[in-house]
């Protein structure tokens, strides 16, 4: 056999598999961590899912700033537990790119060291305890919007891990929407701080779903191969009309002056948001991206000694078995 | 091993008696008691089960590299394994 025929038959394989492959995204069924993929799904996968993680990771941090601060017990303990539940998902996810033959240790690296991104909404600051209020009905909703349709992306263990993930966000979002009731109830100073959480968090949380479409390179690609189901401006428009109502019923003003229901197209119209503002918060030039790093990079380091411990004491242990065995 | 000594473990939990334990995801743990208390303060944090299973996955053995098995093809041609295979006259009661 030649290198002509080898790489003919080479090629052929690769074609089935690629067939195969394509087949079962076609019939919507799920690929799964040991089929055959081509490198670029692969790939694309594990950039998604670990942006994903490291932002739930990063996304303790603007409100776990409170939880020291919750005006009382009864909020702390539910801040507490949301803010675990978003190291719960940080995990999951952690896992899910672990099938695809990601490192785990060279993840949070990547994080640390800015080699990989995640969400911009979280290099904004929690300036009040009304800004807890606010994430969970603004920013887990839209991560809500975002995470429902991810349920059933066509790679197996993230489609489960969002499954597991969109289950405790609902709780994260009407805690949230629950806090901004309580104090709209309470003092006008109380209202006027909902007010600007409100006005700080409302264009950021728009951006969350990503560029325009038209400025989305990756979306047309992804969408085929089933990683997502939806484009980032059906997202984000989906999110204004769910939203608006909740608004009203809290009765704060969303700060958009082109915001109205739009009879003909079924949907409310809403202003565009700063996309030079996204850039430039992305590529980490956001009021906290230094701050969140900073701290993502002490945890890691002072929990150094700790992780030696468990491993010291593991290893010991094991020598203990082998030696009685 | 990577990260730190820590392997990698797959979490099985029962959701409540009489239920098979079900594969939920995995975690990272230096040891198998470790994986335990991970498993449980990762994947019952809301009653989701009354026990728990880790295991190495390094110690799994799994059937085939890929999923679309031809070791699963000896079962895909005996129709007469099935029920509904067998023609039985509607008016015999109670098969
Ligand atoms: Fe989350
Ligand atoms: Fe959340």
């Amino acid at each position: 056999m030649g290198p002509m025929t080898t790489q003919a038959t080479t090629g052929d394989a690769e074609a089935r598999l690629q067939e195969h492959f394509d087949a079962t995204i076609g019939r919507d069924q799920r690929i799964e961590p040991r089929d055959w993929m081509p490198d670029g799904y692969r790939r694309t996968l594990i950039r998604q899912i670990a942006q994903h993680a490291h932002s739930e990771i990063i996304g303790m941090q603007p409100e776990g700033q409170w939880i020291t601060r919750a005006p009382s017990l009864r909020r702390k303990a539910i801040l507490l537990a949301k803010v675990q539940d978003e190291a719960g998902h940080g995990l999951y996810l952690y896992s899910a790119a672990e099938t695809l033959g990601a490192d785990r240790a060279e993840l949070t690296e990547m994080l640390i060291d800015g080699r990989q991104k995640y969400s911009s909404i979280f290099n904004y600051p929690t300036l009040t305890f009304a800004d807890v209020g606010v994430i969970g009905w603004l920013v887990d909703g839209a991560a809500i919007c975002n995470q429902v349709p991810l349920c059933r992306s066509s790679y197996g263990p993230y489609a489960r891990a969002m499954i597991r993930i969109c289950k405790e966000e609902s709780f994260h979002q009407r805690q949230g929407y629950e806090l901004l009731l309580t104090m709209m109830r309470g003092t006008d100073a109380q209202r006027e701080m909902v007010q600007d959480a409100v006005n700080r968090w409302w264009w950021p949380s728009l951006m969350m779903f990503g560029p325009p479409d038209d400025a989305s390179p990756n979306s047309a690609r992804s969408m085929a191969w089933k990683i997502k189901r939806h484009s980032n401006d059906e997202l984000r428009q989906r999110f204004v009309d769910m939203t608006v109502p909740q608004a009203e019923k809290l009765g704060v003003t969303l700060p958009d002056p082109e915001l109205r229901w739009n009879d003909e197209r079924g949907h409310y119209d809403f202003g565009a948001p700063d996309w030079d503002e996204l850039r430039r918060v992305i590529s980490g030039d956001g009021p906290c991206n230094a701050e969140r790093i900073a701290r993502r990079r002490a945890a890691h380091e002072e929990g150094a000694w700790v992780r030696e411990a468990a491993a010291a004491y593991a290893a010991k242990r094991a020598a203990g078995r082998r030696a009685a065995a | 091993m990577s990260d730190a000594g820590t392997e990698l473990y797959e979490v099985f939990v029962r959701g409540k008696r009489g239920l098979n334990h079900v594969h939920v995801g995995s975690l990272r743990a230096a040891d198998p008691r470790m994986a335990l208390t991970r498993a449980r303060d990762l994947y019952t944090r809301r009653n989701e089960g009354v026990s728990i299973w880790v295991v190495r996955s390094a110690d799994i053995t799994a059937s085939t590299p890929d999923e679309k098995d031809p070791f699963f093809a000896p079962s895909g041609d005996k129709v007469y394994r099935h029920p509904t295979f067998y023609a039985i006259p509607d008016d015999v009661p109670h098969i």
